[in-house]
């Protein structure tokens, strides 16, 4: 079972992104189940959402306390929550920001974890050049496709244009198309820095 | 057809394919995408003929069911919490008028203090109101136990509610096996009122009924809740004819046969224990669960055949019945009676605690062996109910409990579970 932690602030679509990566895990024939961390979604408080990834029934209703993934929406959660509590050791960390890790003062983290599992992309730029609005929920599955493979780029469209309608769904499509591929640039950067 | 999608909707999109006439509804949280996904089915045109009506309050919203199904329309309904309590008054007059309504209640804590996250504590308060109460244990059980609701309501002219667990269950998005208008048409025949306002052969309903009728009155609603019992399994087995799904009924065992500790349990909680207990069993312990789908009725008769073999009943409960323990546990105990089996009740996830398989696990060994207390609560955190207890005993005035607590608990925004 593939498990999945999202944080992020209320109203950055934090809930609707757990959401879709279950509509695409489906949209790819697997199990999945979504959910809200509830109760403190008011706009710019800390939020959580949760989605378990697996080939059969998913039973289990707890919170996700040891993700094999951890998508972070907003980079200023960094040093107000754990975060990265309970992160499995072979775990994803995507995090929207224009800033490395090393950046971000997360050295600690790239010493602990896969540093190639370890990936930053500008979710909020990319969404809003292409949305007009900072909304980087859509824009970071794309990403998270490009950075496990777990799921197609296809799959995260077509839950977004089930999520989305019109102008709002093309956009955030093109938005993760260009996050999916920056991650890729980025992944093959560092094999090559490592090659180096 | 296959769908992933909010508990809410699967709920909605079920209780619209029953064709209800009549859907009054006053938004309370976590009910409140259930009523706004039917509404948007009204306004679209998808259910008609159906009228949603939109009330003041949850008291005007079950008044307003009452009246429509006296006049022979399907009705349905659905709250929470607070909301439930509200409403309680016409709760009772609905039964106690033999009205066919179905409601769904998304299961919340009750206040104060206020608390909008998951326990059991509100339907379990209406608990002796006359109503069918049936449990869902996952969306798809929930979809299903709508249009299961719908038939045996009707049947015997009786209200009932369909429990499912707020925010665990009506938020969730999960995979659901949608049923076609054709098979729920097939599956709910038209309703055939047993009394009906009409003018053309005017009745009344509602008559005061004194000491020489009213316990005969009452009787017959219990003589009713006797023929449910047999009709939920008949119903869940020709439901499982028509749709291919084995949901509902009255019990569900698992792993019952060779197990020594047997835990009980209602909801969504049963997808967790069952989880635990397949680990447990793996380390060669012999666990099982016994997932309740009827509380009201509730089948005394199939509990105690469920359990006789076992040596220990854990009851684990997400509502609590303030001094005296479980609420759930004292029925389970009166369907044991003169067996000689140990007992515990285990109070857990009250407002919303999560209820972990680690948790659950210790809790489990410690009754096996035989460690647990008679009543126990799942992660109670001692540290700030002893801090409280010495702050009592110290001052006289040592200040409202709720707060006190939240701060020695301090800033909960940082917490991710």
């Amino acid at each position: 079972m593939l498990q999945i932690r999202i944080h992020g602030r209320g109203g950055q679509g934090v809930v609707s992104a757990a959401e879709m990566l279950s509509l695409a895990a489906f949209e790819q024939g697997r199990h999945a189940q979504a959910f809200p961390s509830f109760g403190s979604e008011r706009t710019g408080a800390p939020v959580v959402a949760f989605c378990r990834i697996d080939d059969r029934d998913i039973r289990l209703r707890e919170p996700i306390m040891a993700p094999d993934v951890l998508i972070v929406q907003d980079p200023t959660l960094l040093h107000q929550v754990d975060v990265f509590q309970g992160l499995q050791p072979e775990g994803y960390v995507l995090i929207n920001s224009k800033r490395s890790f090393g950046e971000l003062g997360l050295a600690e983290i790239e010493q602990r974890f896969r540093r190639e599992r370890l990936v930053t992309v500008p979710a909020t730029e990319i969404a809003l050049k292409h949305l007009g609005r900072p909304l980087p929920n859509a824009v970071l599955l794309g990403g998270f496709a490009a950075l496990s493979g777990l799921i197609t780029l296809d799959a995260v469209a077509h839950a977004i244009r089930a999520k989305f309608a019109g102008r709002v769904a093309e956009g955030n499509v093109a938005a993760a198309g260009e996050a999916f591929d920056f991650v890729k640039k980025e992944m093959q950067e560092m094999a090559d820095a490592q090659a180096d | 057809m296959l769908k992933q999608i909010e508990g809410s909707k699967a709920v909605a999109e079920a209780v619209a394919m029953c064709r209800p006439e009549v859907i009054c509804a006053y938004p309370i949280s976590p009910q409140t995408h259930i009523v706004e996904g039917l509404g948007e089915l009204v306004k679209d045109g998808t259910l008609a003929p159906c009228e949603f009506i939109n009330v003041e309050s949850e008291f005007a919203a079950m008044s307003v069911a009452i009246g429509a199904s006296a006049a022979g329309a399907r009705s349905y309904t659905a709250t929470a919490s607070q909301g439930l309590l509200f409403m309680a008054e016409a709760v009772y007059n609905a039964s106690g008028l033999g009205l066919p309504i179905v409601m769904t209640v998304a299961n919340r804590a009750i206040g104060a203090p206020i608390n909008i996250w998951n326990d059991h504590s509100d339907s379990m308060s209406q608990r002796d109101c006359g109503w069918i109460q049936l449990f869902a244990a996952h969306n798809q059980e929930a979809l299903d136990l709508h249009i299961q609701a719908f038939k045996l309501a009707e049947e015997l002219s009786m209200p009932v509610m369909v429990c499912m667990d707020g925010f665990i269950l009506t938020h969730a998005y999960e995979r659901v096996d949608m049923p076609t208008q054709a098979q729920v048409d097939g599956f709910l025949p038209a309703y055939e009122p047993r009394q009906v306002l009409d003018v053309n052969e005017p009745v009344s309903i509602g008559a005061m009924v004194g000491p020489e009728a009213f316990m005969e009155v009452r009787y017959l609603a219990h003589a009713k809740q006797l023929t449910a019992l047999e009709r939920i399994p008949q119903i869940a087995a020709e439901f499982q004819e028509q749709f291919g799904r084995n949901t509902g009924g009255l019990v569900r065992g698992y792993h019952l046969d060779d197990a020594e500790t047997v835990v009980v349990a209602l909801g969504s909680v049963l997808g967790t224990l069952r989880e635990t207990v397949d680990e447990l069993r793996r380390d060669g312990q012999r666990f099982g669960v016994l997932g309740i789908s009827s509380f009201r009725p509730f089948p005394l008769a199939a509990v105690r055949a469920a359990l006789q073999g076992a040596k220990r009943v854990v009851v684990l409960e997400k509502s609590f019945s303030v001094g005296l323990g479980g609420v759930v546990s004292t029925d389970v105990r009166l369907a044991l009676s003169g067996l000689q089996l140990q007992g515990y009740t285990v109070v857990a996830g009250l407002g919303g605690r999560a209820i972990t398989q680690a948790s659950l696990r210790r809790m489990l060994l410690e009754a096996q062996a035989g460690q647990l207390p008679a009543l126990s609560f799942l992660d109670l955190d001692w540290r700030i109910v002893n801090r409280q207890l010495e702050r009592e005993a110290q001052v006289r005035r040592s200040g409202p409990i709720a707060e006190n607590l939240l701060r020695d608990v301090g800033t909960v925004a940082s917490k991710v579970g």
